[in-house]
């Protein structure tokens, strides 16, 4: 069945309130069942060891002590996980990276596993385990790994998109471009020139819940497996293929997610735990601790950038440059490739080229983390952006204004825009009273803007009605950020019945058709549009019931408020059905009413958003203070206001963590330093002031409810809106982050002295 | 692994000059069971003080006052005498973590577990504080300072176990103070801290001062050039600045992933300046 995705202005009842919120409860009592939370009947606990090298041959692995340990039930290497990936390259990854092939990658990298009887004898059983490792030269930072000599991560890799292809290995995964127009004229053109170079270091997603997974493999080749994930289809297509499962036989049940902001859109450890449960026949629990989460699944790159921008004096931009290198882990990607995209995506620009640089070094694989690689480039613009505002003597709002993107900008990536955000979040900050809010002395304001593409995709959503008309909704798309609820009232609106009536649960896998995994904000935006038309789909259905109840034909019968009415001289004065009593009758009048819809939701809206921030800086320690925070973005339109501005909080506070003190930090040996939450410092609760939000719904045409995905794209502007604010604050221009005391302090000595 | 808790200070002695392989005390085991979550340590005995009555809370003596080993920090901040004699070090021990940390942890876990980083150690050394040590061979009596060997080692001998910390009155004349530097707002360790005592005489001018640095070298660094500094002067900006200098003259810290030698020198100096003003307000002067 076809239906209409184009927006339509419809007048709303349930959406865009602060309905409660179905998981509320369970959560704050502990009812809610995490990745951890599951159990089975003879289950064995499965734990990891992990190469201490951040590169070396593996050249035996003796695992026959720990087998002989009592207790233990299984031990597997990568023996254990034959390759079946028939020359797809990604998958092969995917596998070295579940378990070392010969070689160890990165610190953290798993060697081998064991399942055991309980958590004591898993751990002797580890410390059996023999490991005889020939230790490699390795390369940690993404400028050391592209130098000549460098030692190489990865042989097989010859650099993509060089002309000619080259035939020597390389760190250089993949080299990218993006841009149009004629640099040179631009810069020609320029009255003023800035140039400046960024680093960021690594950082790490970190959700709370750590990686967990309860997996059973029975002996006829049907599985289960209950896993904290984003993608429950991801999971179940990868680790079938890793175990040479058949799909449908594997079940992939997603927990209550204790957050993910990407880090759970892989699979990591879950093969491994399958192949355990494989090998000893029994379920297997894998649960990872903080430091294997931090030393063994993906953080975001590290990143090293040179950015360079042209401009008239009356601030016009005249050509644009940025060349981007970051770091992917140890497995081939294209988060350069995405920064590339981003970089300059804000801007409406005549002569402009990003081009990206993908770097392999010795570090976990890197994953996506909440609109991943736009950060990074985004400081570096952003940053070079309040220099040239400076430099011209332009007010830094209005510099942007002048040269933001509008409906009809060919972006720098290749799109034409739709009606886009920019110049509204602009132009909303410029009017905020924050921008006008007095500061005091080593206090400095600062502000930046950012984007992100969002994502639709694949798609499956059902929609059951019960016998007593309230209805279950069931979708594909794990909710990391509110969705149930979100897709509860729009189920609510269409059928025109109360939120409370309507129940949404995220199916397990082989109760609905494949649904993407939830990344790149497309939980609400392509289940709420499956949703619509499942409800519409429902409709049709309860039409139908009414119109066989009246015995009238169903172009007759319309649906307005819960209700279907007669209409026309002949039966208008038919008394209107509830969906109640539609429901009640279903057994006579056809059986089960339901709906459903399976799409490949297209069109997701593109998002931005500008922040202002208000920073104090102790000029004799270098410690900063977050003293006001305003995000102002675009959500297309905000189905559940509280959870719109909740994401918008959530992404600010992680950018704020990643500006001022979270990074990864690895000695010269190559190993992680800091891999816990003592010295891997994220931003605290009494770290930041309340942040403050402004929402603004700008409709996005391609959806029927206007929506446009909100999770991501405000974890984009505060590196460099911090850095503006700083240099505000303290007159120092930093261009390295973490922008901790350290760094700050060295700086306001660099700049003014002892 | 064998689990104890004795009710007597000489039984937990007992406990441990009897056992065999790693054994270790634990009072709030905010460091101690991090460290065998995390597997750094296997212990074969754990002996539990907290159910010793002769180790519990805060007690006036004719002397002063007295901590029970086993005191919670949360016990300390909610004692009003102890706050108002001895603030600065009140203040360290209930900066520790967060609220529930301090509900467990203690200043003399603080202190037995070593770390140059530890909060309490640098204001209970500034304060003058003691140790009182039990082990096979009785009792003693040592001032804190005496009681950490380097980074994660102590001077207590096999069978010893601390069973109070003694503080001294106090007084309207007398002030302390204690700060210390992290990149976030709590939840952290300090890359450098400073604890500071002084004594007022007649006329606000300074009769006796002690200045503690934390996380500036192995252990707390008790810097007697500041005390040069301060004794018979009345806090002006001159000695302020002197004694920053003299302070981050003292440090020999090192590189590391919470801080840099450059960092934790200079905020150092900036540090003990800050805490002077606030123990010197504390001691009565203008
Ligand atoms: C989340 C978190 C945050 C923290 N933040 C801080 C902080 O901000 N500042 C800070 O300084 N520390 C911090 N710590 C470390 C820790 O909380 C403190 O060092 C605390 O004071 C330790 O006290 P405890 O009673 O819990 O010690 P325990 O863990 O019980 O013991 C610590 C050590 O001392 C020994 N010991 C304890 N009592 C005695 C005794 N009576 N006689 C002999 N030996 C003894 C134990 O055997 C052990 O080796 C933090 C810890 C955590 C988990």
């Amino acid at each position: 069945m076809a239906f209409d995705t184009q927006y339509t202005n419809q007048e709303f009842k349930v959406v865009g309130k602060r309905v409660l919120r179905p998981d509320g409860i369970d959560k704050v009592t502990g009812r809610a069942r995490y990745g951890a939370d599951m159990n089975a009947p003879g289950q064995l606990v499965g734990r990891i060891l992990r190469s201490p090298h951040a590169h070396a041959k593996i050249r035996a692995i003796d695992t026959s002590k720990a087998e002989k340990l009592k207790g233990v039930k299984a031990v597997v290497t990568a023996a254990d996980l034959p390759d079946l990936t028939r020359g797809d390259m990604g998958m092969y990854d995917t596998l070295e990276n579940c378990m070392a092939r010969g070689r160890a990658l990165y610190d953290g990298h798993a060697v081998a596993a064991v399942a055991a009887i309980d958590a004591d004898i898993a751990r002797k059983a580890l410390k059996l385990i023999k490991v005889d490792y020939e230790i490699l030269p390795h390369v940690t930072d993404v400028d050391e790994a592209m130098k000549p000599g460098a030692p190489i991560v990865q042989p097989r890799i010859r650099t993509v998109g060089v002309n000619p292809a080259p035939t020597k290995p390389s760190n250089i995964s993949q080299v990218s471009e993006f841009g149009h127009g004629d640099l040179d004229a631009g810069f020609a053109e320029a009255d003023v020139i800035v140039e400046k170079s960024y680093k960021t270091e690594q950082t790490h997603q970190g959700y709370i819940e750590p990686h967990a997974c309860l997996a059973s493999v029975g002996p006829d080749g049907q599985a289960e497996l209950w896993v904290t994930t984003q993608g429950p289809y991801m999971q179940r297509n990868t680790c079938a293929a890793l175990l040479g499962l058949e799909v449908a036989k594997l079940r992939v049940t997603a927990s209550e997610i204790g957050g993910g902001f990407g880090g759970k859109t892989h699979v990591w450890m879950e093969p491994v735990a399958l192949a355990l449960s494989r090998k000893a026949n029994r379920p297997v629990k894998l649960v990872l601790t903080r430091e294997e989460v931090f030393r063994g699944t993906g953080p975001t790159c590290s990143t090293s950038m040179d950015i360079k921008i042209g401009a008239r004096r009356d601030g016009t931009i005249t050509a644009a440059q940025a060349v981007l290198r970051y770091q992917d882990g140890a497995f081939p990607n294209i988060w350069g490739m995405l920064g590339a995209m981003t970089a300059w995506a804000c801007y409406d620009l005549k002569n402009v080229k990003a081009t990206a640089y993908d770097v392999l070094v010795n570090r976990p694989k890197v994953a996506a983390y909440r609109a991943p690689s736009a950060p990074m480039a985004a400081f570096g613009v952003e940053s070079t952006m309040d220099l040239v505002a400076a430099e011209i003597g332009m007010d830094p709002v209005e510099l942007r204004i002048k040269n933001a993107a509008k409906e009809g900008t060919r972006a720098s990536y290749g799109p034409t825009y739709g009606p886009i955000g920019i110049g509204p979040t602009l132009e909303a900050a410029k009017n905020h009273p924050h921008m006008k809010a007095p500061l005091g002395a080593n206090q400095g304001r600062g502000m930046a803007c950012g984007f992100w593409f969002n994502f639709g995709g694949q798609t499956c959503v059902d929609l059951n009605i019960g016998q007593d008309g309230t209805v279950n909704l069931a979708v594909g798309t794990v909710d990391v950020g509110g969705a149930r609820a979100s897709l509860s009232m729009i189920a609510a609106e269409e059928l025109g019945i109360p939120y409370e009536k309507v129940k949404c649960i995220v199916a397990d896998t082989a109760s609905l058709g494949h649904n993407d995994t939830t990344e790149g904000s497309r939980g609400t935006f392509s289940s709420g549009m499956a949703t619509v038309f499942a409800a519409r789909d429902a409709v049709r259905v309860l039409r139908e019931r009414a119109a066989k109840t009246w015995d009238i034909p169903v172009d007759r019968v319309e649906w307005r408020d819960g209700k279907a009415h007669a209409f026309g001289d002949e039966h208008g004065n038919l008394a209107p059905l509830s969906l109640e009593e539609l429901a009640a009758k279903a057994a006579r009048t056809g059986g089960p009413i339901a709906g459903h819809n399976e799409i490949v939701a297209d069109g997701a809206g593109v998002s931005f958003a500008t922040h202002i921030c208000d920073i104090e800086v102790d000029p004799e320690t270098g410690k900063s203070r977050i003293l006001r925070y305003t995000v102002i973005q675009d959500a297309g339109k905000a189905i559940h206001p509280d959870y719109v501005e909740g994401q918008f909080q959530g992404a600010a506070a992680q950018g704020i963590g990643w500006a001022l003190n979270e990074e990864y930090i690895y000695g010269a040996d190559g190993r992680l330093q800091n891999p816990g939450f003592l010295d891997y410092r994220i931003a605290v609760c009494s770290d930041l002031p309340m942040l403050d939000t402004q929402i603004l719904e700008i409709p996005n045409p391609n959806h029927p409810y206007g929506i446009r995905g909100v999770g991501e794209t405000s974890i984009v502007p505060p590196l460099a809106a911090i850095a503006n604010a700083m240099s505000n604050a303290a007159g120092v221009r930093m261009t390295h982050t973490p922008m901790s005391p350290p760094r700050v302090l060295k700086a306001i000595r660099e700049a003014h002295g002892a | 692994m064998r689990y104890e808790s004795p009710k007597t200070t000489k039984e937990a002695a007992g406990l441990l000059a009897k056992a065999k392989g790693n054994a270790f005390v634990l009072a709030g085991g905010t460091d101690l069971l991090v460290r065998l979550k995390s597997e750094v340590i296997d212990p074969d005995l754990i002996v539990d003080i907290k159910r010793i009555p002769a180790m519990q809370g805060v007690t006036k003596t004719a002397a002063g006052f007295r901590i029970g080993a086993a005191t919670s920090c949360a016990e300390l901040g909610e004692n009003a005498a102890l706050k108002k004699a001895w603030p600065g070090v009140v203040e360290a021990a209930t900066i520790i973590g967060s609220d529930q940390v301090q509900g467990r942890c203690t200043v003399v876990g603080n202190l037995c577990n070593a770390s140059p980083a530890a909060d309490s150690v640098p204001a209970m050394v500034a304060a003058g504080a003691k140790a009182v040590i039990v082990g096979p061979k009785g009792r003693r009596t040592v001032g804190v300072e005496k009681v950490v060997a380097g980074p994660g080692k102590t001077t207590l001998k096999k069978g010893e176990v601390i069973e109070a910390i003694l503080l001294g009155k106090g007084g309207a004349k007398t002030g302390d103070a204690y700060l210390r530097f992290i990149p976030r707002t709590e939840m952290d360790i300090a890359v450098v801290s400073a604890g500071i005592c002084l004594t007022l005489g007649p006329r606000g001018i300074i009769k006796e001062a002690k200045v503690a640095l934390g996380a500036v070298g192995p252990t707390v660094e008790i810097v007697s050039a500041a005390t040069k500094v301060l004794v018979g002067s009345t806090l002006d900006e001159a000695t302020l600045e002197q004694l920053a200098v003299v302070c981050s003259a003292a440090c020999r810290p090192i590189d590391d992933k919470r801080g840099t030698i450059e960092f934790r020198t200079e905020v150092a100096g900036v540090l003990a300046r800050r805490a002077a003003k606030i123990a010197y307000q504390r001691a009565g002067g203008k």
